[in-house]
């Protein structure tokens, strides 16, 4: 296959799904079973992608096909010259595997939807959403810039918003989609004002581009402050997505949406694209943004973890399961383990996809119950979903022989070689914690869920396995989380294919005074050229076996407790809850973020609202209507002078003439005698006048 | 096109429609809603036409001989004395990438509106007369080029509005109506102060070597043209010039409208008829964003640049405000009203930056603006025809009862807090690349972002307590969309989608203009000739 026609390829299957959005939109009122029609165009859609990781993979392994076209031209602008924005795609074996994992969980989520969601009312416009989910992340996986990233980033945010509340007759899962917006708009802001910084420097949205430039010493603003800041903003939009502590609280409510899209939005895809993103700016992050990065996703493994512990749910354990697999994710980047992060995403996303669809199978076959207190005894009832949901348990446990104990290993070797090598212990520390904590939730899980004595007898008598519709998925995606899958040697990864030939981790483009010392090892490569430092290959591989050692024993003390617990409940954990009353409390609550936030901000910003609309009515109108008052009344005012004064003075005139005509009418009587009477009076008077002079 | 008087055509028709209206019978009322309806198509035609025929190289903004479809010739001419000398005034109309997409976007609305104007009943023959009259004066804003003209249509448009929302309004039209007209007339007065105070300090060269004082906006744009003791001339060091540049920009922003001087907007567009109300949001509050970056911006190039950083801010206060309020709301109109100041303050801020990115970021966003906002606020006419009611909390799970209204309604919200993909995104982001880029206003920058949290608060908030949870009974008898509104939605979603998609179709018109006038605004220690024009 020619560069092009894989460019060609991959631009086609990023348009298919957007296809099947538009028709099911537009024709599913004149076309009966239009969801038929996203069955195919996802179906065709997984073989072009088929065709595409072959023909990556086999001829192009170590190269970065990348195909641009403009999209704004802005023309000859003063100073700066020619300016335009580009929009591209690029192809590295990161992205292509990501395309396969998109896709190919994407359409089993198809096809098990289209039994799970038989009965909606809304059924055909479902698919369309799911058409329209996976065109936005795929746009995320094959971008070649940031702009492009952020467009789609706010796509899967709005599909993300439309299939969480999908249900929207439901309070509950309008108020859920509602927040998972809002929430990562404010990740989104971090990500803009990030790309706004690289772009005012770089003049470019290109990821390779911005690199190179880094790479020749041009820092942001001439400050590797900046360079930090500009990293860890960008990753703020990972926060937000991927569900970081402190903006994870709207991943365990977006379980408001239907189960398959649990499973593909909000447990394998969608969420992981956080870690994508910063998978992609990896080579730009300095030091600190590392150190940063690490810290918020081992916070966010923790917190997570501490509470999937207490939760009732089947979809919110899972749920807060999945933020702290996000955290494990997120933290390995921190810590410089690339590989293993990308790795632990694409296994992570087969494991969890089928622990959703599977609990999805469950909630069901229960008519609905989400509640695993209402569950039990299923692995009877469910031989399928059982045996296919305990292999993900496994996986995700870290148990050896799943893909799972691949990932979550040299997640956590490299852990204690970032540890060994910058003194950060807190960092493995808090891995391992977490890793001890998810066997044990895992397991909770799975032995209330499934084994044991039903709690809900006549729900459980009516439990039937699910359709075959929808246990091959769950099938397919257990066996994804074998081993052999990744590697031949189901104890060391780095022997496979996967990480041996297919990901390495790019070479750091930062200089080398910001940068750790263990990232860049004075070797000059440019981004595409896989070089990581030997120092760290080397305390890796110090790690390797203790880690493993260390992990495995954990995990089994994870799950031998949770037997002890909840199989064999040699102790009580109502009695031990009870004893520790406040932590309980604390986990049950989920450490009260969302009434700190209730409490804080949202009232803070709405009260504020009220006060400025107050302040816009009587104030700013208040001026204008006052001054229209003002105005009247010295109109008012000059009426009155108008009237009293200015006219009083003319009318006074007029009165007084009338007064002085009145008073000498009197004068004018008419009869002679008056007359003369007068005439003789004047002229005495006259006479007196004039001899007076 | 040579000599064809296409603006004047595009100008007037209107006009020429309410003559012929006038002289119809005021019981036909289908005639003349048609002939209105005729007129407005034919402008759409024509400014089609316009786009079609329209060089994308030829800059304008103060070259007179790269300004299209120009049409130019003495009006007024009065011996007015030895002191005033010949009082000339030039009808003097033509375009450039600055004014086509507002060309654009008034026939657009204009027509869009008419549509949703088919519904009045009452004294039809005086609305569609004013209606077209209004149409006009609009027009004819965005095509002058004399100021003396632009401002005779500028009040032109001021008598018809403040009729169409006083009679045809709601409960309280007549204060609206009175408080609008008021209002903008304040700002009239400064202009003219400004206009005069401009003609008595420049003059232009007359074809005889004689000088002459001028309205002509491209000559008062030429610094050489004033006299060294004009008032407003840059040549005197005791210049009025600052004084002039804010009685003008005042006088712009009660338009835009620019906080403090918004207050007008929310009460007009409340009490305004639906139509009204879309031509209101559509087209006339670019009428002060487009003044200042026509007029302000040119003619005082000095004086933008110094104040450029409170203009930035200004623009941060209507984002910033304009959202929160808009959150507080719970009449529905008033909310979109108060959401249009929020995305005007985008427009301010990007035309604060003086960059190329911020600038056309602006321009677009006063043409993206003009077509969601239309959008929303037929939305908010449909629902409030059937329900008679606009009160955001009384409604309820409509979602269910009125699809096809809610997928419109989702688009066009989606389209107002900038989901990418549709126009409003491009004109924010490129608003906020723009504005980002220089030092001084970053800070403003970074605090106008959080809009976009807030925009998609109030937006969601309002979509969520209208349209989902259960469907509230008394709406149970409510019709979704008829063909008549999807003929006046349709064309602007599919506006909304386009240009979301590809920008370029109405960026690219606009490019060389936008360069143009950045360069020309730049300190002058950069020379023009240098960049090659």
């Amino acid at each position: 296959m020619s560069e092009n026609l894989l460019i060609q390829l991959s631009v086609t299957i990023l348009f298919l799904p957007l296809l099947g959005f538009f028709a099911v939109i537009f024709l599913n009122k004149k076309i009966p079973n239009m969801y038929k029609f996203e069955l195919g165009v996802i179906s065709l859609t997984f073989i072009a992608t088929l065709l595409v990781l072959y023909g990556k993979l086999s001829g192009y392994i170590d190269e970065t096909i990348i195909g641009t076209f403009n999209w704004i031209d802005f023309g000859k602008v003063p100073v700066l010259g020619s300016v335009t924005i580009e929009l591209g795609v690029k192809l590295d074996n990161v992205a292509v595997i990501m395309l396969f994992t998109v896709n190919l969980i994407s359409m089993l989520v198809h096809y098990y939807s289209v039994a799970y969601m038989k009965d909606d009312i809304r059924y055909n416009l479902y698919f369309a959403y799911l058409g329209i989910f996976t065109f936005s992340m795929l746009g995320i996986v094959i971008t070649h810039n940031l702009l492009m990233m952020y467009i789609f980033w706010e796509l899967v945010g709005l599909s993300s918003y439309l299939l969480i509340g999908f249900w929207f007759e439901k309070d509950s899962a309008a108020d859920a989609g509602k927040k998972a917006f809002l929430v990562n708009r404010v990740g989104d802001i971090g990500m803009f004002i990030g790309i706004l910084i690289l772009y005012t420097n770089y003049h470019t949205f290109t990821f390779d581009e911005i690199f190179a430039q880094i790479q020749n010493g041009v820092i942001p603003f001439g400050s590797s402050g900046w360079l930090t800041a500009a990293g860890i903003l960008v990753f703020m939009g990972a926060v937000g997505k991927s569900a970081q502590f402190p903006l994870h609280v709207w991943l365990p409510d977006a379980m408001e949406g239907p189960t398959p899209v649990s499973a593909l939005i909000h447990a394998a895809t969608m969420v992981a694209a956080g870690v994508y993103l910063v998978a992609r700016i990896f080579a730009m992050l300095t030091a600190d943004a590392m150190v940063f990065i690490a810290v918020v996703g081992a916070i966010t493994s923790f917190v997570a973890a501490t509470i999937a512990i207490t939760q009732n749910d089947i979809k919110k354990v899972l749920a807060y399961s999945t933020v702290s697999q996000l955290g494990y994710m997120v933290m390995s980047l921190g810590v410089g383990a690339y590989a293993f992060a990308f790795f632990h995403l694409v296994t992570h996303a087969f494991f969890k996809a089928c622990l959703f669809l599977g609990s999805g199978s469950v909630i069901q076959a229960m008519h609905h119950e989400q509640d695993i207190r209402e569950m039990g005894g299923l692995r009877k009832k469910l031989p399928i979903t059982y045996v296919t949901f305990l292999i993900s348990t496994l996986a995700i446990s870290g148990i050896p022989l799943t893909s799972g104990f691949l990932s979550k290993d040299g997640i956590l070797a490299g852990t204690l070689a970032f540890g060994d090598l910058t003194g950060h212990w807190l960092i493995p520390a808090i891995g391992f914690t977490v890793a001890l904590l998810t066997a044990f939730y895992m397991f909770r899980l799975v032995i209330l869920t499934f084994h044991g004595k039903p709690r809900n007898k006549e729900k459980y008598d009516h439990a039937h396995e699910s359709p075959k519709l929808m246990t091959v998925p769950l099938i397919v995606l257990s066996t994804l989380s074998i081993f052999i899958f990744y590697t031949p040697n189901p104890l060391s990864p780095d022997a496979g294919w996967f990480l041996g030939e297919w990901i390495s981790t790019p070479q750091t483009v930062v200089p080398q005074s910001s940068a750790f010392e263990f990232m860049n090892d004075g070797t000059t490569g440019t981004s595409n050229e896989i070089i990581h430092s030997q120092i760290y290959e080397d305390a890796m591989h110090h790690a390797h076996y203790p880690a493993m050692f260390l992990s495995l024993a954990l995990a089994g003390l994870g799950i031998f407790l949770a037997f002890v617990f909840y199989q064999w409940k040699k102790i009580s954990a109502d009695k031990f809850a009870e004893s520790i009353k406040p932590i309980y409390q604390f986990s049950l609550n989920k450490w009260y973020v969302d009434e700190i936030y209730h409490y804080t901000v949202i009232s803070g910003t709405l009260a504020f609202s009220k006060i400025l609309h107050w302040f816009d009515a009587y104030i700013v109108d208040g001026i204008v209507n006052g001054s229209a008052a003002l105005t009247r009344l010295i109109s008012r005012i000059s009426g009155l002078i108008d009237t009293y004064i200015v006219d009083g003075l003319v009318n006074f005139t007029a009165l007084f003439s009338g007064f002085m005509g009145l008073s000498l009418r009197r004068l004018q009587t008419g009869k002679v005698q008056t007359y003369i009477v007068f005439v003789i009076f004047s002229v005495f008077v006259l006479l007196w006048v004039f001899n007076s002079i | 096109m040579e000599g064809f008087p296409i603006l004047t055509l595009i100008t007037f028709l209107p006009i020429l429609g309410m003559v012929l209206i006038l002289f119809m019978p005021s019981v036909q009322k289908q005639w003349i809603k048609i002939t209105a309806l005729v007129v407005t198509i034919l402008q759409v035609v024509l400014a089609a036409v316009l786009l079609a025929n329209f060089n994308y190289e030829a800059v304008g903004v103060n070259q007179a001989e790269t300004f299209q479809f120009v049409e130019q010739f003495r009006w007024i001419e009065i011996y007015g004395g030895s002191w005033l000398g010949t009082i000339k005034i030039d009808y003097f109309l033509g375009v450039d990438g600055l004014s086509i997409p507002m060309v654009l976007l008034t026939a657009i609305i204009s027509l869009i509106a008419l549509i949703s104007s088919w519904k009045i009943d009452n004294a039809v023959k005086g609305y569609f007369a004013l209606y077209l009259l209004l149409d006009t004066g609009m027009m004819g804003v965005f095509v002058a080029l004399d100021f003396f003209l632009f401002y005779v249509f500028w009040e032109l448009m001021l008598l018809p509005m403040y009729f169409l929302i006083g009679i045809w309004g709601g409960p309280r039209k007549e204060y609206a109506a009175i408080k609008f007209f008021i209002y903008t007339l304040l700002g009239s007065v400064f202009m003219l102060l400004v206009m005069i105070g401009l003609y008595f300090s420049a003059s232009e060269k007359l074809g005889d070597g004689t000088l002459a004082h001028t309205f002509n906006l491209l000559a008062l744009m030429d610094q050489s043209n004033y006299a060294p003791d004009g008032i407003l001339s840059p040549l005197n060091p005791h210049n009025l010039r600052f004084i002039a540049y804010i009685a003008l920009f005042v006088g712009f922003a009660i338009k835009i409208p620019m906080f403090p001087f918004h207050t007008w907007l929310p009460d007009a567009h409340v009490e305004a008829p639906t139509p009204i109300s879309v031509i209101l949001a559509g087209v006339l509050l670019k009428m002060g964003t487009y003044g200042i970056l026509r007029i302000s911006f040119p003619i005082f190039p000095e004086i933008t640049r110094d104040l450029a950083w409170y203009i930035g801010l200004f623009g941060m206060i209507n984002i910033i405000y304009g959202a929160l309020v808009a959150l507080a709301q719970k009449d529905f109109k008033k909310l979109i009203a108060y959401s249009s100041v929020s995305h005007m303050g985008y427009v301010l801020l990007g035309m604060a930056s003086l960059t190329t990115v911020g600038m056309t970021g602006a321009i677009l966003q006063m043409f993206n603006h003009g077509t969601i906002t239309a959008m929303l606020f037929l939305l908010v006419g449909v629902i409030y025809d059937r329900a008679h009611t606009r009160d955001i909390n009384g409604f309820g799970g409509l979602a269910t009862q009125m699809p096809a209204y809610t997928g419109y309604i989702t688009v066009a919200f989606f389209a107002a807090i900038g989901l990418p993909g549709l126009s409003g995104f491009i004109s924010e982001a490129l608003v906020f690349v723009g504005a980002f880029g220089v030092p001084e206003i970053r800070t403003i920058t970074i605090i106008s972002a959080l809009g976009i949290l807030l925009g998609a608060c109030y937006m969601l908030w309002t979509l969520q307590r209208i349209f989902f949870g259960k469907l509230n009974e008394k709406w149970s008898s409510l019709q979704d969309l008829d063909l008549r509104e999807y003929i006046m939605l349709v064309p602007l979603a599919i506006i909304v989608l386009l240009l979301g998609i590809y920008p370029s179709a109405l960026i690219d018109v606009m490019t060389s203009s936008v360069n143009y006038l950045v360069e020309i605004m730049l300190p002058t220690t950069t020379t023009i000739s240098s960049i090659g024009f």
